[in-house]
């Protein structure tokens, strides 16, 4: 088994520097107080900074603890700044695919829809904001399900050793059934689903991430199955293309760096 | 070569952009960059016409490589800029004169006193359809004409030029003191107080009242329309649009018929009504303005509708209260509550604009009892934008004549669901979103693309128009009353606070 990490201990007791006292602490203070360079505190506490768990009074330069990590039982971010900030991709997926596009994020074992752009056809629509979707049964739930451990969690919950509640006849029904299409979703990096929640709809969904590759929420386009879909049943390679691209430009946006 | 893509200039208040479209009106690439705001005393405000000028000599190349084309691949590039700005600059060098003097500069405060106290100040409106005010144009020129030593004797001579930001770079991009043609559009030249609103010309009669020699002033011309060839930074490129930025996103939107508007969503906002070919005398204390003029048609006019504060109340919120941590969480700190409990915010941080114009009148928070939390004021910031909004749409019903029936949206705030919803509530009109959010930016390029035939018709852009949201009207008709009511109320409460000097300002 591999000893603890330095830089973590460290941040930790940054973190436990922080929170005594007056908790407005400079570079130097703090590197004095633990013993480091200042180098090396210094890049410690721009990382915490980065993760809002640190932050910096632009006019003294002190560091104080940040207010997520404060509420870090609280939601990582807010799922209105998650729409702002994800709003020019979502168009331009919408522009790109010909399709609707919703993102979604993981409540009470369901998926909220945070925000919906209508497929570009200037067809009478309705907005789905604020809409609960099935997880087991759409591409975004299970982006959810598959990187979400909490979502997994909740929808344990809920149906114990009981059925997964059926749309249609292709709707998963078991758990194992359900394991076996998450395997696929965590090895592909994407889901999709064709006539699952109703028939006739398909969608295809990818994982939106933040710093350190927690996902925040998955973002895909949804319609027609016959639109979606290739006449094998399978959603078509470019909307996977389009998709991914999009959830990727999300994230780098929101401070993933692998994605 | 084939030229696949049009090109737009947005020269705005902090920054520069140049975005290239595709002929469905797509995004191809976007490059930016911010120039220094300089406030030499209170209230004043000055960009410099040379960084900006330099601004767009980097960025204009940058758009191209980002795509990975040459120049000779765009077909036409329009302009979009910050409206009103004044530059002067010697004809034969082409160095600025004096620094560029911003919209949102005061200095010409006491001239504006005066001037409106001349018994001929009447003209001014009934010409070119303003009111006599510190943002636009004339009263800057004058200001700077009289300012410096030997300054109007050159105006005169036309050795010192002024111009617009669109002007500005225009002549630049043209050759500069090289040949560079001097130009302006209607919709620019709308906003100097000395065009004549009906012939589209300079106004003998206003350039008399203000004091301002023709010579010194650029040829007016179609919004779309090619003025000339670029010679530098987009070499061989037609320059085939300018527009001012409002006007560019009433364009960009696509409100090419009378009775169709847009409101653009930032730190204030901007209500612009299309009124067709004739310009609609506002007595309801809006703007009459041009919208556009493509090549030899008709001119169309356009009722606009300034609101001064609506995104920079959240922000308020944000850093003067430090209530919540970014923008976009106002709404979920709305959407605890689901009322604002009687709570009422008047923004009137620096007085009141369209339609009321109170200069005297400062910000209230009306309504507060112990049952008022954050979250109800957070309903009354969102709230405070809707009823602004519902306040010029009634101005601009009661001016044109015709009742809006679709409010096309575009702006940071657009994000907001819960704001975009209350809007449609309280105009009862249901209100749209369109996929590309950069209406600015694709005005001046659809205008641009336009004039070389790009682009075919209107109709050919209409359809590269799609909604991507759309909110519909949901609130009871009684709630909608009472609750307009009271927003009139909690207004009225604001007006007359700054003494002594209280007194109108505006329209």
């Amino acid at each position: 088994m591999p000893g603890p990490i330095q830089s973590i201990e460290r941040a930790a007791a940054i973190l436990r520097l922080l929170a005594q006292g007056s908790g407005r602490l400079g570079l130097t203070e703090i590197a004095n107080s633990l013993g480091l360079a200042r180098g090396t505190a210094h890049g410690i506490l721009r990382t915490l900074q980065l993760v809002g768990f640190v932050e910096q009074d632009e006019a003294t330069g002190k560091y104080q603890l940040g207010a997520a990590l404060l509420h870090l039982g609280t939601s990582y971010l807010d799922v209105n700044e998650l729409r702002s900030r994800a709003i020019n991709w979502a168009d331009a997926l919408a522009a790109r695919s010909g399709e609707a596009v919703r993102i979604g994020t993981h409540l009470q074992g369901r998926v909220l829809v945070v925000h919906h752009v209508f497929r570009p056809d200037d067809s009478l629509q309705t907005l789905d904001v604020g809409m609960l979707l099935p997880l087991h049964a759409t591409a975004i739930g299970k982006v959810l399900l598959a990187f979400d451990a909490n979502a997994a969690a909740a929808l344990h919950d809920a149906v114990r050793d009981g059925e997964l509640e059926q749309f249609t006849r292709r709707t998963a029904r078991t758990q194992r059934e359900m394991s076996r299409m998450l395997a696929t979703v965590r090895e592909h990096g994407w889901a999709s689903d064709a006539d699952e929640a109703g028939m006739g709809e398909a969608g295809v969904a990818a994982p939106i991430r933040g710093y350190g590759g927690l996902v925040v929420g998955a973002m895909g386009v949804s319609g027609a199955t016959e639109r979606i879909c290739d006449s094998g049943g399978r959603p078509r390679p470019e909307l996977v293309g389009y998709v991914r691209d999009a959830a990727r430009a999300v994230s780098r946006d929101l401070g993933a760096s692998r994605w | 070569m084939t030229q696949r893509y049009v090109m737009s200039i947005d020269q705005g208040t902090t920054s520069t952009r140049c975005i290239l479209f595709d002929q469905r009106g797509r995004l191809v690439s976007v490059t930016q960059r911010e120039h220094k705001q300089h406030f030499p005393r209170p209230g004043w405000v000055e960009h410099d016409a040379v960084e900006i000028w330099r601004n767009l000599e980097r960025i204009g190349p940058q758009a191209l490589a980002q795509a990975g084309i040459g120049p000779g691949e765009v077909a036409a590039v329009g302009i979009a800029n910050q409206r009103e700005t004044t530059v002067l600059w010697d004809r034969r060098t082409g160095v600025p004169v004096t620094p560029a003097v911003v919209w949102q500069d005061t200095r010409t405060g006491t001239l504006v006193d005066e001037l409106s106290r001349h018994p001929d100040a009447h003209v001014v409106r009934e010409r070119c359809g303003l009111p006599l005010a510190t943002y636009f144009s004339a009263p800057t020129v004058r200001w700077l004409l009289d300012d410096t030593d030997g300054l109007r004797e050159r105006a005169e001579r036309g050795e010192v030029l002024f111009g617009t930001m669109e002007s500005w770079l225009i002549w630049n991009l043209t050759g500069g003191p090289d040949g560079g043609v001097h130009v302006t559009d209607v919709t620019n030249a709308s906003r100097t107080l000395l065009m004549n609103l009906r012939d589209l010309d300079w106004d003998p009669v206003l350039l008399g009242f203000f004091g301002i020699p023709r010579a010194m002033l650029p040829e007016i011309r179609p919004s779309s329309e090619t003025y000339g060839v670029a010679r530098r930074v987009l070499p061989g490129v037609r320059i085939s649009a300018a527009l001012g930025d409002q006007q560019a996103a009433l364009f960009g939107q696509t409100c090419f018929h009378r009775g169709e508007a847009k409101c653009t969503y930032g730190t204030g906002a901007f209500l612009l009504l299309n009124t067709g070919t004739e310009p609609v005398a506002s007595t309801h204390g809006l703007l009459t303005t041009v919208g556009y003029q493509i090549g030899d048609q008709p001119a169309v006019y356009a009722l606009e509708g300034s609101i001064a504060i609506t995104g920079a109340l959240v922000q308020w919120f944000r850093d003067g209260l430090g209530i919540i941590g970014t923008a976009p969480e106002i709404e979920t700190l709305a959407r605890t509550v689901d009322d604002n409990g009687g709570c009422y915010i008047v923004p009137a941080f620096s007085g009141l604009f369209a339609p009321h114009w109170r200069s005297e009148a400062r910000g209230v928070i009306v309504g507060l009892t112990s049952y008022i939390t954050k979250g109800h004021l957070a309903r009354a910031v969102l709230e405070a934008t809707g009823w602004q909004t519902r306040e010029v749409v009634d101005a601009m019903n009661a001016d044109a004549g015709i009742a809006l029936t679709t409010l096309k949206v575009d702006g940071g705030m657009t994000s907001d669901n819960l704001l975009m919803q209350f809007i449609a509530d309280v105009l009862d009109v249901p209100v749209v979103r369109p996929m590309v959010a950069e209406t600015v930016s694709l005005g001046a390029a659809y205008a641009a693309g336009l004039a070389v035939g790009y682009w075919p018709d209107l109709e050919g852009l209409r359809r590269n128009w799609h909604r991507a949201a759309q909110w519909t009207p949901a609130m009871d008709p009684k709630r909608r009353a009472d609750e307009y009511d009271n927003w009139r109320r909690a207004v009225e409460r604001s007006f007359d606070w700054i003494k002594p000097t209280a007194g109108r300002a505006g329209p």
